[in-house]
């Protein structure tokens, strides 16, 4: 489904959906021939190569060729050594390892040298400088330890010329609380976690823009008005984020009078940009990947080849292409509904985004 | 579609999830039930004016309660957008819960019954002492003060789908002044609601109810938000909170008729009352008996308690006859009888009913389906079907010696012990396990609404303190 709508540029949509598929093919054969190349690949493609029975630098000629490769397995981030996973095109440089949150088993692990730098001063475009002024000081209310969440936001806030206080959050050890029943402990953790942001908020009067998860902003906005405390710009994402928690946070928990910008991402893919508000659109949150640097499709879960209809519900399928990390075709532990370019993003979004529903066990969701 | 909202502080919200209830036997969508995120509820419980119903006397909310009953029984009462007669709440409420008609009519008649007669619930709570004291907060009784404050400023209840008689439960809270915040049951919106709306049509402000249809962490931070609450459920959901004072649990009931050696040789003269125990309403409720202890005659006893059940059928629930209720989720009943069928593979326990039916245990009717009673002889006490209870007519009739039966039969809800003997009238007087004890032929399922049920609602909202006033000089 297309539109014929034109911005101010006098570009049709169409026209638009079809430069950004011209770029996205060319990206995909540049990041093919990077990682495919002996001289800058990493050890783990170049290694993965020799299996194959195809070379993806003659046969990948665009981005839908990436369906030649089998999906990307979450194991290999699992084990091994991660020095595999740098590219020799960019050795010497300073490595960053960031993990995700560990609650499908032993955390996924991916180097990182600039991409969530890039990924978040891109992001950075998107906000608007009324809500998320330049200069305005920021509250970090996530995770802290080995996560991308909690050095991306701080730089994203120091691109924005701000400086991010943080908080101690081990997400971990919720997720163990939760699976193990103990509820009470669970709640006084979160409310340490809720005190050290109210002490931070109440000390530093600059603090105008929160990143907070939605059960933290929940908890947050329990104890506080953050409407009385000159917050201006609330930045969330981390945990699944329905059309009714967006609806009760802009129209309670921020009164109406802050703006709310809802994201989706993880350490693997970097971050989807939401759809910007539209009363239309009815609070669902449809987010649209950093074309060309990741993609992201809703697939068949019984055919993850098959990318089901506008409208329909399927798994997430990421797909990661930076000159840092090559990820082809990784099914994400997510699901949702395709939506149509619009707008700004001329290349599918996914909306209404929740746990995937086919695991025999379900996930738990902390409070990140 | 009918939609079922919200009510926050007694205002109706629509909210952006719904959950569509579906009609057990035919699985056309019935309504749609607008579903709260959990911060709503911890936000309302900040918003709600925990005193709004110190405004009146306890005499004047028990008159609105009296009025609530009437209503409840004849009123067109709101439903959302639309408005609701009795008889469309009774096949509402037949619809979606597959319990028959004549069981929902009945369980109606109870929610009236303690509604009609709160005056004398509320007595039977406080034991007899001048209601006015808690307007005032302290006053003379027999001859001495008394002083009385509300520590459940608000009161909580996470219900069950199951037995909609079970909602007088909460009921005398509001006639105890407390605002309530209720989250019902998936497929069973249709009682609170309309108790709520009665309530509101007879004068109780409605900013003292919310109604908050959620998803399992919905309940547990309704739980954790209100300061007394009551929890309906099955062991796993109660488990966590039978150490919190603050939750009153209603899990199984294991419900027993017990024998004495006195009386085990008239056991004949008992089938009916002990058949309509295991089987009244369904045998769904915790007071419904699930267990038969006697010194001896175990077999004759569960053959024929077997031959008398197994008239029982399956019929639809609009049939006038129909007993049992039908399973909308047809694989629930086929977990269940292929449960017991699993322990009946160990040594010590035979189902006997399954002589006396012309049909298995699982049956089905359309798209749903139904198990038909069952009653299992155990010569084993421990053995694993011993102590069970399911959400169909289901008994084990075990033997056991008189003398050991106290210690043996295991947290029982209600226990109709048939004997004259006053020494195991006494033992059972004395043993912690029972909770409502009957002496005599009493059915398990016939309370008397004077006495507390499975808890003391007062006594978990207030408090006692000592309280004295200086003398005018």
């Amino acid at each position: 489904m297309t539109s014929s709508s034109t911005t101010s540029s006098g570009t049709s949509l169409d026209q638009r959906i079809s430069q950004v598929r011209e770029c996205l093919d060319e990206h995909t054969r540049d990041i093919i021939a990077w990682h495919f190349d002996p001289k800058t690949g990493c050890p783990f493609w170049l290694d993965y190569a020799e299996t194959m029975s195809f070379d993806p630098r003659k046969e990948v000629k665009a981005y839908d060729d990436l369906d030649k490769f089998d999906n990307f397995q979450d194991q290999w981030l699992r084990e091994g050594d991660i020095r595999r996973w740098v590219p020799k095109g960019l050795a010497g440089k300073p490595i960053y390892v960031f993990e995700t949150g560990g609650s499908t088993g032993r955390p996924k692990a991916r180097i990182n040298i600039e991409d969530f730098k890039i990924d978040y001063e891109l992001f950075s475009g998107t906000l608007s400088d009324e809500a998320f002024p330049k200069g305005a000081d920021w509250l970090m209310l996530g995770p802290s330890g080995p996560r991308r969440l909690r050095l991306a936001v701080e730089h994203l806030c120091q691109f924005r010329e701000g400086i991010c206080f943080s908080i101690d959050l081990d997400p971990r050890w919720v997720t163990k609380l939760i699976k193990s029943g103990r509820m009470t402990e669970m709640h006084e953790y979160k409310d340490h976690v809720i005190n050290q942001g109210l002490t931070l908020l109440r000390a530093h009067e600059n603090i105008q823009c929160i990143f907070t998860t939605p059960k933290l902003l929940e908890a947050l906005c329990e104890k506080v008005s953050l409407k009385k405390l000159g917050i201006k710009g609330v930045f969330c994402g981390g945990t699944q984020l329905t059309a009714q928690f967006h609806r009760f946070a802009r129209e309670e928990l921020l009164e109406g009078a802050i703006e709310f910008v809802p994201t989706y991402g993880n350490t693997l893919m970097g971050l989807a940009c939401h759809k910007p508000y539209v009363p239309e659109d009815n609070y669902s949150v449809i987010y649209y990947p950093p074309s060309p640097r990741a993609m992201i499709e809703v697939v068949d879960p019984d055919n993850t080849d098959r990318v089901v209809d506008y409208g329909e519900t399927g798994r997430a399928r990421l797909t990661t292409l930076t000159k840092e990390f090559f990820m082809p075709r990784f099914l994400e532990r997510d699901e949702g509904v395709r939506h149509a370019p619009c707008g700004a993003f001329a290349w599918d979004g996914i909306g209404d985004v929740r746990p995937f529903s086919g695991f025999a066990t379900p996930i738990v969701e902390g409070v990140y | 579609m009918l939609h079922i909202p919200a009510l926050r502080l007694g205002q109706p919200y629509e909210s952006m999830t719904k959950v569509e209830i579906l009609h057990h036997a035919t699985g056309e969508p019935v309504a749609l039930v607008s579903q709260v995120n959990s911060g709503i509820i911890g936000r309302d419980r900040n918003l709600i004016a925990d005193d709004v119903l110190e405004n009146y006397s306890v005499a004047e909310l028990l008159e609105m309660s009296r009025h609530a009953a009437e209503l409840f029984m004849t009123a067109s009462l709101p439903l959302g957008d639309t408005m609701q007669s009795f008889n469309d709440y009774v096949k509402q409420l037949s619809s979606t819960t597959g319990m028959p008609i004549t069981y929902c009519r009945h369980n109606a008649s109870k929610i009236y019954n303690v509604l009609s007669q709160i005056e004398t619930v509320i007595r039977g709570l406080t034991r007899g002492f001048d209601l006015s004291i808690l307007d005032v907060g302290h006053g003379k009784s027999a001859g001495g003060t008394l002083s009385f404050f509300r520590d459940g400023r608000v009161f909580g209840a996470v219900l069950p789908s199951n037995s909609p008689g079970v909602h007088s439960l909460w009921a005398p809270a509001i006639a105890l002044k407390a605002p309530l915040m209720l989250k019902p049951g998936r497929e069973e919106p249709w009682t609170p609601y309309r108790m709520i709306q009665a309530f509101i049509e007879a004068g109780v402000p409605k900013e003292a109810f919310g109604f908050y249809p959620t998803d399992h962490a919905g309940a547990g931070e309704l739980l954790r938000q209100v300061d007394r609450s009551m929890l309906f459920g099955g062991s796993a959901t109660t488990a966590p909170y039978k150490n919190d004072p603050r939750v009153e649990v209603h899990g199984p009931g294991f419900s027993k008729v017990l024998f004495g050696e006195d009386s085990v040789d008239d056991w004949e003269k008992h089938i009916d009352m002990i058949a309509a125990s295991i089987a009244a309403n369904g045998g769904r409720s915790c007071i419904n008996a699930s267990g038969v202890w006697t010194p001896r005659d175990g077999r004759e006893i569960a053959e024929a308690l077997a031959k008398k059940l197994s008239t029982i059928q399956a019929l639809p629930a609009d049939n006038a006859d129909a007993q049992i209720a039908a399973f909308a989720n047809a694989n629930v009943a086929k977990q269940i009888s292929a449960m017991i069928d699993n322990d009946l593979n160990i040594d010590g326990a035979t189902d006997l009913a399954q002589a006396c039916r012309s049909q298995e245990r699982l049956v089905h009717l359309g798209r749903c389906a139904y198990l038909l009673p069952t009653i299992i002889h155990c010569d084993d006490r421990d053995h694993p079907l011993s102590n069970r209870e399911f959400l169909f007519p289901f008994a084990s009739v075990v033997e056991c010696p008189v003398d050991q039966m106290p210690a043996s039969i295991g947290p029982t809800l209600v226990a109709t012990a048939i004997t004259q003997d006053e020494s195991f009238k006494k033992r059972l007087m004395a043993c912690s396990h029972i909770d409502r004890l009957n002496i005599g032929a009493i059915p398990t399922y016939q309370l008397s609404w004077d006495q507390p049920h499975e808890g003391n609602l007062f006594e978990h909202l207030y408090r006692q303190r000592a309280f004295q006033v200086e003398s005018a000089a």
